[in-house]
């Protein structure tokens, strides 16, 4: 390697002096635009880092003098987003069904919003438009485990079903076949019994001395919960066995299956994730899609306050992010 | 200046030297300041070391390329906010080796998935996601909950990650394999024990099969832990030292 610049002859440039094996190197300058753009970009992040958050420091950073701040932004954003929708929401925190009905602002607002959250949160389970799926309760019906008035509704919203919520909804079938709490051949028997004081007793067909026996079991073990006649208590969330629909399947081994495992779903409690307005958006939603029941005509109001504890109270102190 | 260009040129070692040198500085100015900034990490309530099954379901998730499709991190977005919940914190991963933070969203995010679904719906849909989900494009994982947990690596992953400083007791130690099982195990004999050495953590059987502790256990396990630990109640967002 020789340190010569040379002018080469055929481009008129310089080179760069080094000589590997007879082959030179051109020296060819940057075009000039390129180099100005460079500089520029130099020049822009001087600015930068006098403008924003930028060089870490030994006990902190560079805060820049404009004060930018994610963070800040953000909850300025929520908090532009929450004085908005307050009014609509506070209107809606204390309307009921039959409010929200005669209004066709809130109603609109109560469906856009019951909706957005309906398709983030619960749909996962519920199906799209409360379709349901085995094991997850349809909406859209008017078949309700634990009573479908917007107030029963938003109260199972708010506690959950089987969750950690301390006044959640809860109740529990025995697994009369796993824990061997009857034999086989009596479980038999009462699935005979369902089948036969059941709509599905049409395409079913239940086998009569079976049912006969099965009744006797049946008003042993289960009437407490679903009733002498089978109609269901929604106190004990314990569904009607006379019509023909069936959380976990309605064929003769589903039903069976049903009594030997005495499955029951969970539903998180939705309290702490939503403010009092966006859990009655949803609790409308629900009721609309097809099966709400009005609200237990004695005294609306009250029993909405008594089912929905407080519904006011938590909504400005849960923190303003969530 | 053109004396030292041919110096570093003719010499190779050189040449490396003087390269790592360049590098590490940008390294020094970008990275050592962060183990001394005080506000990296928000000072929290509520954020603990994972229990040796929810670490067992991490490493599920690793070793399955979950985070190929879901990240861990809500930005500080109105609609991530919107949608996921409170913002991430450096607090909620302090106890992540890696972390699993990311912005590749081909699933949704799952920093705050924690109690927001049911155990059960959890087995259908890692089982087959589309009973449940039915535009889902995620893979089944049904064989996680015929694969029993290899509770006996777990003293060895606690220790490692000891060694990273994530603070586990001794105690933690010497039972985690133990504890590894008793997550699952409600009524069994070390159920108590468990909850003694980890008071937040769930207890149940999460895979909905009593006799077995699968990898479906604990990724569930992991699962429904995502996202809840920081006690927002306490946790002071609009602090000036929180604002970044």
């Amino acid at each position: 390697m020789a340190d010569k610049r040379e002018r080469d002859e055929v481009t008129g440039t310089d080179t760069t002096g080094h000589e590997w094996d007879g082959i030179k190197e051109l020296d060819t300058p940057l075009p000039r635009w390129w180099l100005y753009i460079f500089y520029a970009s130099i020049l822009v992040s001087v600015v930068y880092w006098v403008l924003m958050p930028a060089w870490p420091m030994v006990n902190g950073y560079t805060k820049g003098i404009l004060g930018f701040s994610d963070r800040v932004n953000v909850a300025a954003d929520i908090r532009d987003l929450q004085s908005a929708r307050t009014p609509m929401f506070e209107r809606l925190a204390n309307a009921s069904a039959t409010d929200i009905a005669a209004d066709p602002e809130l109603q609109e607002f109560a469906r856009a919003a019951g909706e957005s959250v309906f398709g983030d949160y619960c749909r996962t389970c519920h199906g799209a438009g409360g379709a349901g799926a085995p094991g997850y309760p349809v909406l859209a019906d008017d078949v309700w485990i634990w009573g479908g008035s917007m107030a029963d509704i938003e109260h199972t919203l708010r506690v959950g079903i089987r969750a950690d919520h301390p006044d959640t909804r809860t109740s529990m079938m025995p697994a009369f076949g796993r824990d061997n709490l009857l034999t086989p051949a009596q479980i038999g028997d009462v699935t005979e019994f369902v089948i036969s004081i059941s709509a599905a007793n049409s395409r079913l067909d239940a086998n009569n001395g079976a049912a006969a026996r099965g009744a006797v079991i049946y008003q042993e073990q289960c009437a407490a919960c679903h009733g002498v006649s089978g109609a269901g208590d929604r106190a004990f969330g314990a569904p009607s066995l006379v019509d023909d629909l069936w959380l976990y399947g309605g064929s003769r081994e589903e039903i069976r299956r049903q009594i030997e495992l005495g499955r029951g779903g969970v539903m998180p409690s939705w309290e702490a994730r939503f403010d009092s307005g966006t859990l009655r958006a949803l609790a409308y939603y629900v009721h609309e899609m097809g099966g709400g029941e009005p609200d237990a005509p004695a005294a609306p109001p009250a029993t909405t306050d008594a089912a929905a504890p407080a519904p006011t109270q938590d909504a400005p102190a849960a923190a303003p992010l969530r | 200046m053109w004396k030292f260009h041919k110096w570093f040129e003719r010499h190779t070692l050189i040449l490396l030297v003087g390269i790592l040198v360049v590098v590490s500085i940008g390294g020094l100015v970008q990275i050592t300041p962060l183990f001394f900034i005080e506000s990296t990490i928000e000072r929290v309530q509520g954020v603990r070391p994972y229990t040796p099954l929810e670490l067992a379901g991490r490493e599920i998730y690793i070793r399955e390329g979950c985070y190929t499709c879901h990240s861990q991190m809500i930005r500080p977005l109105r609609d991530e906010v919107e949608r996921y919940g409170h913002y991430s914190l450096a607090a909620e991963s302090m106890y992540d080796h890696p972390f699993q933070w990311g912005s590749k969203r081909t699933g949704p995010d799952l920093a705050r998935v924690g109690g927001r679904y049911s155990d059960e719906w959890h087995r259908a849909h890692l089982a087959d996601p589309r009973s449940v989900v039915p535009e889902s494009v995620m893979p089944p994982y049904a064989f996680l909950a015929n694969a029993d947990v290899n509770a006996s690596l777990m003293p060895d992953h606690l220790r490692a990650n000891r060694l990273l400083s994530v603070p586990y007791t001794d105690e933690q130690l010497a039972n985690a394999a133990i504890d590894a099982r008793a997550q699952a195990e409600p009524m069994g004999e070390h159920a108590y024990d468990f909850q003694e050495r980890y008071p937040d953590a769930l207890v149940r059987d999460f895979d909905g099969d009593p006799g077995r502790v699968t990898e479906m256990d604990a990724l569930i396990a992991y699962l429904q832990m995502l996202g809840t630990g920081v006690d927002f109640e306490t946790y002071q967002a609009e602090a000036p030292e929180n604002q970044r």
